[in-house]
């Protein structure tokens, strides 16, 4: 068991509005963690539209995602926060007055004077395949990641996709598998070419093999698969005997584990007081697309503006006994000095 | 009088010029909408709120949450996806040869009577 890592708040989610919230409480001397599902920073903005543009950040006539997730860790430099990537929160409880114990899906616990939900559309997990009969096999042979690879040593492996993920594991596992089948929809490959070419030279050297279709029917018992079938794109079927399959079809965004935690939702969403973004636990706010409220719009700059009002409510349950002085950084030069710019 | 037959007139003539299209979901359920010239396949569905057209990009060609078989006599007419479309079919299911993105079909006067059917399974 790790040591509990102790932090005024706990951000959960790292994307624009968990970067922002740490800017708005740095000014405030609170120090952050973040904690997100993803392996990198951004959230949404990382994940769905790395180069797509935004047009709606003030001030800001353009900027993709990827650009704007660059440009707030750059802002937030100052404040030194730490993160916690490809780890998902799947524990909160309250044991103080504000103060939270929080545990997640790596084995770390924390404790929080205040914890900040900043969670978006929920956490990113892998697309399930809709094969019928897929899912007592979920977790004993068909595994969206791969822990250790060497779990995988001298079986016969089916891993499908067409993407990065399918290949890097296709080149990784193949040298120790049985046998090394990859299943993609069709003979392109939007994978980096040079992951594509050694794929190929392992195929044409008759060291893995490459089915073209999609999986259509699993067969095993007891959770442990046996075989699948593959329906090719003129409908014949193939059937290849594999011990596991590792499906890559990309994240999907899920609740997950916000809805065990005791909190009241609407529509998977979580219902926030408008002074201060704060659910009706003391201490526990919700900020950015994952809360709701009369009037609340889906926008980043919206976000923006919760995490500026959650940070000064924020204070008081972190210094309890200081008054909170209103500052500008225009002409603070106690804020400048924290910005590292006075 | 004459202001709301002015009205009614324009509102026909709108109408007229609004191409129709039909959503055939899973379940059976049809819709038949006006959609916007200009506007997406996707953004018509979410207006009309055909549920089964997740979108969970919002438009962004990232997500692959909008997929619709497009009917095979339509298909021509639709076209085929772009370089781009087609790799996020990838991370589409039970894809075939007709399936499209949503959100990278255009509405056009072409596609009047245009009709799509939703899967039942979009991801999530």
């Amino acid at each position: 068991m790790s040591e509990t890592i102790k932090t005024d708040v706990l951000i959960i989610g790292a994307g624009p509005i968990g970067l922002f919230a740490v800017f708005e409480l740095g000014l405030l001397d609170i120090k952050a963690h973040l904690v997100d599902i993803l392996d990198k920073v951004g959230g949404q903005c990382a994940e769905l539209y790395p180069e797509k543009p935004i047009y709606d950040i003030p001030g800001i006539p353009y900027i993709t995602g990827h650009g704007l997730t660059d440009a707030l860790m750059e802002q937030i430099k100052p404040f030194k926060p730490t993160f916690h990537l490809g780890e998902m929160v799947t524990t909160l409880e309250k044991i103080g007055e504000p103060l939270f114990r929080i545990g997640t899906d790596g084995g770390k616990v924390f404790e929080a004077k205040v914890v900040v939900i900043g969670a978006g559309g929920g956490s990113f997990q892998p697309k399930r395949p809709p094969i019928p009969g897929i899912e007592p096999y979920e977790g004993k042979s068909v595994h969206y990641a791969v822990r250790k690879m060497d779990a995988f040593r001298d079986q016969r492996l089916l891993i499908v996709g067409g993407g990065d993920s399918a290949l890097d594991w296709t080149l990784n596992l193949q040298p120790i598998a049985k046998r090394l089948t990859l299943v993609h929809r069709r003979d392109e490959f939007r994978g980096a070419p040079d992951s594509v070419n050694k794929m190929r030279a392992l195929v044409a050297s008759g060291d893995m093999d490459l089915k073209i279709g999609q999986v259509s029917a699993l067969e095993g018992g007891d959770g442990q698969l046996a075989a699948a079938n593959i329906k090719g794109n003129d409908g014949a079927i193939a059937r290849v005997e594999c011990d596991a399959m590792l499906p890559f079809f990309g994240l999907t965004m899920k609740l997950g584990p916000v809805a065990n935690w005791g909190l009241p939702l609407e529509d998977g969403l979580i219902p926030v007081e408008t002074s201060a973004f704060e659910t009706g636990t003391p201490g526990l706010f919700a900020i950015g697309d994952i809360n709701t409220y009369p009037g609340k719009l889906k926008l980043i700059l919206s976000g923006f503006h919760e995490g500026a009002l959650m940070a000064q409510k924020a204070y008081h349950y972190v210094y309890p006994d200081k008054r909170l002085v209103f500052q500008y950084t225009t002409s603070s030069t106690s804020l400048q000095k924290k910005l590292g710019v006075a | 009088m004459s202001e709301v037959q002015e009205i009614s007139r324009s509102t026909a003539a709108k109408s007229e010029t609004m191409p129709k299209i039909t959503y055939i979901e899973h379940d059976g359920t049809v819709h038949t909408v006006e959609a916007e010239l200009g506007s997406t396949v996707m953004e018509t569905a979410q207006r009309n709120n055909v549920t089964s057209i997740v979108a969970e990009c919002g438009g962004a060609c990232t997500c692959a949450t909008c997929l619709v078989h497009v009917d095979e006599k339509w298909f021509s007419v639709v076209g085929p996806p772009s370089t781009e479309e087609e790799d996020m079919l990838d991370f589409a299911f039970e894809v075939k040869p007709t399936s499209r993105l949503a959100c990278q079909i255009k509405v056009t006067e072409a596609l009047d009577g245009l009709i799509v059917r939703t899967p039942a399974y979009q991801g999530r």
